[in-house]
């Protein structure tokens, strides 16, 4: 019995507001995509497309699988079925239309390094291997910097940066990437205000520019007023599509819903070593 | 003491041994991945071993060639148990290098093997004293044998360093990253695991495979409390190995002397005082060390104490204008804080002297008009503190609000006092009814 029977079985198809067929000019598109770490699964058959231009939130419960899907889409983690279009094409041929904002607390912040040395790794993809970073790429970095105003701090050692200036060192990195889709984990997590609004503002330029941005957002305060287009996420996609159609008390409860559906219970069963299913 | 031309050869074999090392150790340091090192450097046994076994000669590049094979192999074997047992890394890699020394240390028992001198206590302690009696020549130059493989050594590294400065770099602080921008970490992973098993098979006849590790991964760490970049790292992990080597021999030579014992190992007092050198980075590091810690705090204690005697005197002459009955005074207020911490308020005093803050001495301790002026900023936070707190939890009792504006206002600069006063509509009174020194309807905080 394949994972995506056992969807169908369980939990009926995704709502989905974009119809089934996928675009070859969309940013992103996913096909049946299932994702598990070890032998539990965490993504089930996700099947989208994330239409251009749009400033995108992931939202969904602790668990739910908003990294992994972002990780996955990367060829961070393996997938165990389906594949990633970028553009149409693989990401391992389009990593230069990609640029990723992992979660801070993924990297070492009393790394020996300043500032403006993490904004250049934006753009170590462009200058191929063996090559020093040039004084051009030194220019561009610190441009990404100033527009998060944070040009001050170009030669500041990067643990002593607030969490909210470490979080626009990782904007101005992904900036100075100059891709065309921004995958972005947790940009807000615990950034003061000031950080958030400026961030917001960097992504709203972004998307007016014709960029497309992913975001995985935690807070449902904010989520209609900073995202046009809407991923919610629980194990599989639970609703999907413009914020003002699925952002609904209805879409949310399914989301967030506190029972355990169906679906989880038959991937605690596959877990425990696949008998009941 | 005697010199001899073989101290110096000795002392030229370590250092060029601890430079080779410093480049893969830093890298390891910085993944925080250093018990790698202490395991490759064991696994190289049974891969000399074999390489033995297969070639049968101890010609450098098999041997090499089976020092790189086997670092992958430990790399890899680290990985499989630990995703494939539950096990955390440091366990993985418990299990995987004893296991493999182990095997390592039968193969050398192995009648095909036991007949050529690779003797087990100079892979386990090295034999660097016998740099001087083994020597090679080199386009006319006589040079120890160590010393040129070390050197060949690292040269090597260091120009795989340079060439791949940027990705080892990146792949060292968000291996995510380099993944996805086409720098692949897993293949940085495995260069650096081939270039530390190389490393230390050229080190090992001259420090030995057990203190490998110290030449691998002590000066590393002494440079990573030193700097904050990631070049200068390299460089300052390559002078305190140069240092420990020297001063490694130096001991080596004396200190036995001294004690009027035998020989000691040059290559194990080499790890001794890579040791002493970690020990006074961790003392002496300008943002990291122990001393400067210990100053700053010092320094802070000093500054609060100064601030509470203006701030006692300051409450005192204010009491003084507007009387109202006083439990102590302030020079009680002081005598109780020489009592408590006298050195601390000792210095505070003459330094508030120096600078004319206050004049005279206790029990005539006054305020001069510049240390009135500071004192007034001081209680300005204070009850600046005061006010906010009792606006934003109106249920606190007022004698509640105290404890932490006195706390406070000794962290509280002109900027943030500035921002108080907006937020708390600049007031003239705090709660409990006392002036708020500057405020723009009441006193100015000249005191005048």
């Amino acid at each position: 019995m394949s994972a995506a029977s056992i969807v169908d079985a369980s939990a009926g198809s995704p709502v989905s507001v974009i119809g089934p067929e996928h675009s070859p000019t969309a940013p992103v598109s996913i096909h049946d995509m299932t994702v598990a770490y070890h032998r539990k699964p965490v993504l089930w058959d996700v099947d989208l497309d994330v239409p251009q231009g749009r400033l995108v939130g992931i939202i969904g419960p602790n668990g739910a699988g908003k990294s992994t899907l972002i990780k996955a889409a990367l060829d961070l983690v393996p997938r165990v079925s389906g594949e990633v279009l970028i553009y149409g094409k693989p990401f391992r041929r389009q990593r230069r239309l990609v640029a990723y904002v992992p979660q801070r607390e993924s990297v070492d912040w009393d790394f020996p390094i300043c500032a403006v040395e993490v904004v250049m790794m934006g753009r170590y993809g462009m200058m191929g291997w063996c090559r020093p970073v040039t004084r051009a790429h030194r220019r561009a970095a610190l441009q990404a910097l100033d527009r998060v105003g944070m040009a001050d701090f170009a030669d500041r050692q990067i643990s002593n940066l607030s969490g909210g200036q470490q979080q626009r060192i990782f904007l101005a990195r992904a900036l100075a990437q100059e891709a065309r889709i921004y995958f972005m984990d947790e940009p807000f997590a615990s950034v003061d205000a000031a950080t958030e609004r400026a961030i917001i503002a960097v992504l709203t330029d972004l998307k007016n520019s014709g960029k497309t941005v992913l975001v995985v957002h935690h807070d449902l305060q904010t989520v209609s007023q900073y995202f046009d287009h809407l991923i919610m996420l629980n194990m599989r996609v639970v609703a999907h599509g413009p914020t003002a159609e699925v952002f609904t008390p209805e879409n949310l409860a399914r989301t967030y819903g506190g029972r355990l559906t169906l679906l989880s219970e038959a991937a605690e069963a596959l877990a425990r070593g696949g008998r009941a299913v | 003491m005697t010199w001899l031309d073989a101290d110096t050869d000795i002392i030229f074999s370590g250092a060029l041994c601890a430079l080779a090392c410093s480049i893969p150790g830093t890298l390891l340091v910085l993944r925080k991945m250093s018990m790698m090192g202490d395991a490759i450097s064991h696994t190289v046994l049974p891969g000399l071993a074999a390489a033995f076994l297969i070639t049968q000669t101890r010609a450098p590049i098999p041997m090499f060639i089976g020092a790189a094979v086997i670092g992958i192999v430990t790399a890899l074997l680290v990985q499989w148990v630990r995703d494939l047992s539950r096990t955390d890394g440091g366990t993985a890699m418990g299990i995987v290098f004893t296991a493999l020394f182990a095997v390592g240390l039968v193969l050398l028992r192995l009648p095909a093997i036991e007949h050529i001198d690779l003797d087990p206590s100079c892979v386990l302690y090295g034999a660097v004293e016998t740099s001087a009696i083994d020597p090679i020549n080199v386009l006319g130059v006589e040079m120890p044998r160590a010393a040129l493989i070390n050197g060949v050594m690292f040269a090597v590294n260091l120009g795989v360093l340079l060439l791949l400065f940027k990705e080892f770099r990146i792949s060292a602080f968000d291996p995510a990253l380099a993944t996805t921008v086409g720098i692949n970490a897993t293949l940085m992973h495995y260069i650096l695991m081939t270039m530390t098993a190389v490393t230390a098979v050229a080190a090992f006849e001259t420090v030995g495979s057990i203190l490998v590790i110290a030449m691998l991964i002590v000066p590393p760490a002494a440079a990573y409390l030193l700097t904050d970049r990631f070049g200068v790292m390299f460089v300052l992990a390559g002078v305190i190995g140069v240092l420990s080597a020297a001063g490694g021999h130096v001991a080596a030579i004396v200190i036995p002397e001294w004690l009027g014992v035998g020989d000691t190992v040059t290559s194990g007092m080499m790890a001794v005082a890579a040791g002493a050198l970690f020990t006074l980075a961790w003392l002496v590091s300008p943002r990291h060390g122990v001393i400067s810690h210990l100053l700053s705090r010092w320094r802070l204690g000093l500054r609060i104490m100064r601030e509470d005697i203006l701030g006692i005197l300051y409450r005192e002459q204010e009491q003084a204008d507007h009387p109202t009955p006083s439990l102590t005074t302030a020079v009680e207020a002081i005598v109780r804080l020489r009592k408590l911490r006298p050195v601390i308020a000792r210095l505070a005093l003459s330094r508030l002297r120096r600078r004319g803050m206050v004049t005279g001495t206790l029990p005539q301790l006054a305020l001069t008009d510049r240390g009135r002026t500071e004192a007034a900023r001081l209680v300005r936070s204070h009850r600046l503190w005061e006010t906010y707190f009792s606006h934003q939890f109106p249920t606190l009792p007022s004698d509640h609000l105290h404890a932490p504006a006195e706390v406070l206002e000794h962290l509280t600069d002109d900027a943030l006092r500035d921002r108080l006063g907006q937020r708390t509509n600049d007031p003239s009174v705090d709660p409990h009814g006392r002036a708020i020194p500057g405020a723009a309807s009441g006193a100015s905080i000249d005191g005048s």
